[in-house]
């Protein structure tokens, strides 16, 4: 567990004082966060957009019981997993075993390596990946590259989009993630692994001029 | 990871361990000594690095306007129902 934050227990006290302003920052800072974790469990905007209203209204009904034993994050993100889990309890199921199995998914495919009898490089880069600036209309930078992201998250397993939308996009650390999903920190590593793969390369492909 | 350099195969596969720091120094070593003489892997690492950074970007934009309203409308009822 995160070690207690002195500033979490401020926050936490701000809040329990009727603090507007500060319930109001922590709604703007978290709300976009907290809606694609939602996501990543209920797969409809709306429903997700339910689920984070619900959580807040959960915070402030349940804002007396956070001591700090773990961080306020952490606290948040637990009742809006347990929302998001009986709004859809479809997805109140354990991990997969087939997202979690050693071995399973390459994060390259292999016929992008020379193979291992090469005579001069055996497993090296056939060639070099490409580039991801060589078409000036497909900038890094805008929002269609959002948008690919955004599809290739939707796409993911399940156990993928989770982990991934927690580390990157929420920014829990991998000992939150690990205790919010129950996973081992090396099961959430290689959910953490495949998925970033696959939206590099989806936005590899998006780069090298595919139709999005 | 074996004594000899590591391959590129292989270093995709281990670059999540490299970023988050739970890498054995002499595995990192190695993996630092392949970047410095394989332009691909380090195109490859600079790409899954700014796969991660444009993922975040998905953290931020607005609360709909009726959302926040509601919020804290919401937030004023909670108030005024603790201190009754």
């Amino acid at each position: 567990m995160e070690p207690r934050s002195p500033r979490d227990l401020d926050i936490a006290e701000a809040l329990r004082r009727g603090d507007e302003a500060a319930f109001e920052r922590m709604v703007l800072a978290w709300s976009t966060p907290m809606q694609r974790v939602a996501l990543a469990y209920v797969h409809d905007e709306g429903l997700a957009a339910d689920v984070v209203q619900e959580t807040w209204l959960a915070v402030l009904e349940g804002i007396d019981g956070f001591e700090g034993k773990s961080s306020l994050r952490h606290w948040v993100y637990r009742i809006l997993i347990n929302h998001a889990r009986t709004r859809f309890t479809k997805e109140a199921r354990t991990v997969p075993m087939s997202s979690v199995l050693p071995g399973g998914e390459p994060a390259v495919e292999p016929s992008a390596f020379l193979p291992p009898d090469d005579p001069e490089w055996p497993g090296h880069w056939a060639a070099p990946p490409a580039r991801w600036d060589q078409h000036p209309e497909r900038c890094a930078e805008s929002i269609e590259t959002l948008r690919v992201i955004e599809a290739a998250i939707r796409g993911l397993p399940e156990a993928q989009a989770q982990v991934m939308v927690m580390r990157d996009i929420a920014q829990l650390s991998s000992e939150e993630v690990s205790g919010l999903l129950a996973l081992s920190p090396g099961n959430q590593r290689v959910l953490l692994h495949r998925a970033r793969a696959r939206v590099r390369r989806a936005l590899e492909r998006y780069f090298g001029g595919e139709a999005p | 990871m074996t004594q000899r350099g590591i391959d590129c195969n292989e270093l995709v596969e281990v670059v999540t361990e490299y970023l988050e720091g739970s890498m054995p120094a002499a595995d990192r070593k190695r993996f630092d000594e392949h970047l410095e003489i394989c332009e691909g892997c380090e195109t490859y690492l600079a790409q899954y690095r700014q796969t991660i950074q444009l993922t975040g970007k998905l953290a931020t934009a607005d609360v709909g306007e009726p959302a926040r309203g509601k919020l804290l409308a919401a937030f004023r009822g909670w108030k005024a129902s603790r201190s009754g």
